[in-house]
């Protein structure tokens, strides 16, 4: 059995500039598989090649063993796409834009009527049945998206920022319905900012920057490679950063902290607290967001 | 990249899109069914009756008579061409429709002929709608004049191409207001809608015969209300059928290269 995507060597420019860059990876069948990267590392891109949106400009890619320039009708009768941006249709109800999607998957109206009852209830909007999207709030829209997208329940499911400007309460449903969707077989890829929601969802991940992959892994493997268990965190004076220097402790200066990365943390905070005059010493688990700004890096983007 | 000359992949899939915004007009049929009404009385009586009073008659046709099929011809345009501009516009950069849509198995080219073939449509209910008010007034003769309904539909088409056109390479909703004054004005009132071409200066009557769509769709409309049928019905109608076919599959390269990136 093929994966779900390949893509090798796949590169994406516009007018000159590169998106995506000779980039390699595979999706198989059942895994939520994750792409991160900071505003405009190529993520979007991607998403839209494998949406047979936008054509590659160059390499290999396949779908569900289809080439998206050759039979992008047949990918896209069996993907479910939530984008970046909310583009429900304001002109209908929430049932009827999701009737109304049913329709160009040539769903027949017996069924897709009662997909959608089934899907308002997934996503917990069965009392919004009627209701025009103007009166909807973020979340609900961003869950609409998400029923809009299972409409034609897809093999594959490529979720573009799911959680984006949403309350706790909302990315919690949408955690719980994709893990849900993940148990019962499908496949779904993903972009994200946060690096928390990347940890709690994605088998596997990829931190991309500049069109290119940086890393490719699990995310405990990525965390544990590059960065160790545990970080430790004290104030930035000059005192402790001059007894770390002379301990030969590598160290990095943010701002008015100092962070210490390690796989010993009792013994190594111990040591600290005794010979250097820090006012505080605290540890913590190294997480994602820990690999991501060491390999992308404190600089701002657009 | 296929040049804008290519002949466009269209599927039956189109059709979705025309029956989407179908169901979105009949959900507010009570404000769309009555301006064509409206505009079919107000042009018939103040028009008609009033200035026809000064006219009397054209070539021997009373002149409310004369201006009935205009009012048809320019009701059929604006009808597409409003849809295909402002409406499209509307749909595709503000309510982001076609992405939403072409996420699906629908292409961008089954969208924009499905956008298309709804401007014709919103042309022919134009129609459909003041055919019986020009009927009550005695001013069209059936069951010739039946004929408009088939014409507003190539006519429609031919305004919903050119209007596609400009919604491709429209940098902002408010620069549509350019064709609008610039063509669709002068077109409404130099087509041989209200008086005959042949008073203007020769020069005008060829650019009229050379450029305007509705010159060639108010003649035809005018052979099948009166009916007679004109000297040049078969330039009119071969210039409305080529320009129709060139305008479409123009719009349909031009959006698809605006849209897909």
């Amino acid at each position: 059995m093929p994966n779900i995507i390949e893509a090798d060597d796949l590169t994406k420019t516009y007018n000159e500039i590169v998106a995506v860059s000779h980039i390699r990876f595979s999706v198989k069948k059942g895994e939520i598989f994750g792409f991160l990267g900071p505003n405009g590392a190529g993520k979007t891109t991607t998403m839209r090649m494998i949406e047979c949106v936008s054509p590659r400009t160059s390499g290999a890619l396949r779908v569900f063993d289809m080439d998206p320039d050759i039979n992008p009708a047949g990918i896209k009768q069996r993907i479910g796409v939530v984008p970046q941006e909310t583009n429900l249709d304001p002109d209908f109800t929430c049932a009827g834009n999701l009737l109304t999607y049913a329709r160009y998957f040539d769903i027949p109206p017996a069924e897709a009527e009662r997909r959608v009852e089934n899907l308002l209830a997934f996503v917990a909007l069965t009392e919004k049945r009627n209701t025009a999207i103007d009166k909807l709030s973020g979340g609900m829209k961003r869950r609409l998206i998400l029923a809009r997208a299972l409409i034609n329940n897809p093999d594959l499911l490529i979720l573009d920022e799911p959680t984006i400007g949403l309350d706790p309460q909302a990315r919690h449903l949408i955690w719980d319905r994709l893990k849900l969707l993940r148990a019962q077989g499908n496949t779904i890829v993903l972009t994200t900012h946060y690096l928390d929601e990347a940890a709690r969802l994605c088998d596997r991940l990829v931190i991309m920057d500049h069109g290119t992959f940086l890393v490719e892994g699990t995310p405990a493997d990525l965390v544990r490679d590059h960065v160790g268990n545990e970080i430790i965190e004290m104030d930035n004076t000059p005192e402790v950063t001059a007894c770390l220097a002379e301990l030969g402790v590598p160290y990095e200066s943010l701002g008015d902290q100092v962070q210490v990365a390690t796989d010993v943390s009792r013994e190594l905070a111990k040591t600290l607290l005794d010979r250097c005059t820090a006012s505080r010493v605290s540890t913590r688990p190294a997480t994602l967001e820990d690999v991501f700004l060491k390999l992308t890096g404190r600089t701002l983007r657009e | 990249m296929p040049s804008i000359w290519s002949f466009p992949r269209i599927t039956r899939r189109a059709g979705k899109v025309w029956q989407r915004n179908l169901d979105v007009f009949f959900k507010t049929w009570k404000v769309n069914f009555f301006p064509p009404f409206i505009e079919a009385l107000l042009y018939l009586t103040a028009i008609g009756l009033g200035i026809g009073t000064y006219v009397g008659a054209i070539d021997g046709v009373p002149y409310i008579d004369y201006i009935a099929p205009a009012v048809l011809a320019i009701s059929v345009m604006n009808s597409a061409f409003f849809e295909c501009t402002y409406g499209s516009y509307v749909r595709m950069y503000y309510q982001k429709s076609f992405d939403a849509i072409i996420a699906t198995p629908l292409s961008i080219e089954d969208v924009i002929a499905g956008e298309l073939l709804w401007g014709a449509t919103r042309s022919v209910i134009s129609v459909t709608i003041m055919l019986p008010v020009l009927a009550v007034f005695g001013v069209i003769s059936l069951p010739f004049s039946l004929l408009a309904m088939p014409l507003a539909f190539l006519g429609g088409l031919t305004f919903a191409g050119l209007a596609m056109c400009f919604t491709a390479i429209t940098p902002s909703i408010e620069t549509l207001n350019y064709p609008s004054f610039l063509l669709i004005t002068p077109m409404m009132l130099f087509s041989g809608t209200f008086f005959p071409l042949s008073i203007l200066p020769a020069i005008l009557q060829y650019v009229a015969l050379a450029i305007f769509p509705l010159t060639h769709l108010v003649a035809l409309m005018r052979m099948a209300t009166l009916p007679s049928a004109g000297a040049l019905l078969p330039l009119n109608i071969a210039w409305i059928v080529v320009a129709t076919i060139i305008f479409c599959i123009i719009s349909i390269n031009l959006m698809r290269r605006r849209l897909i990136v």
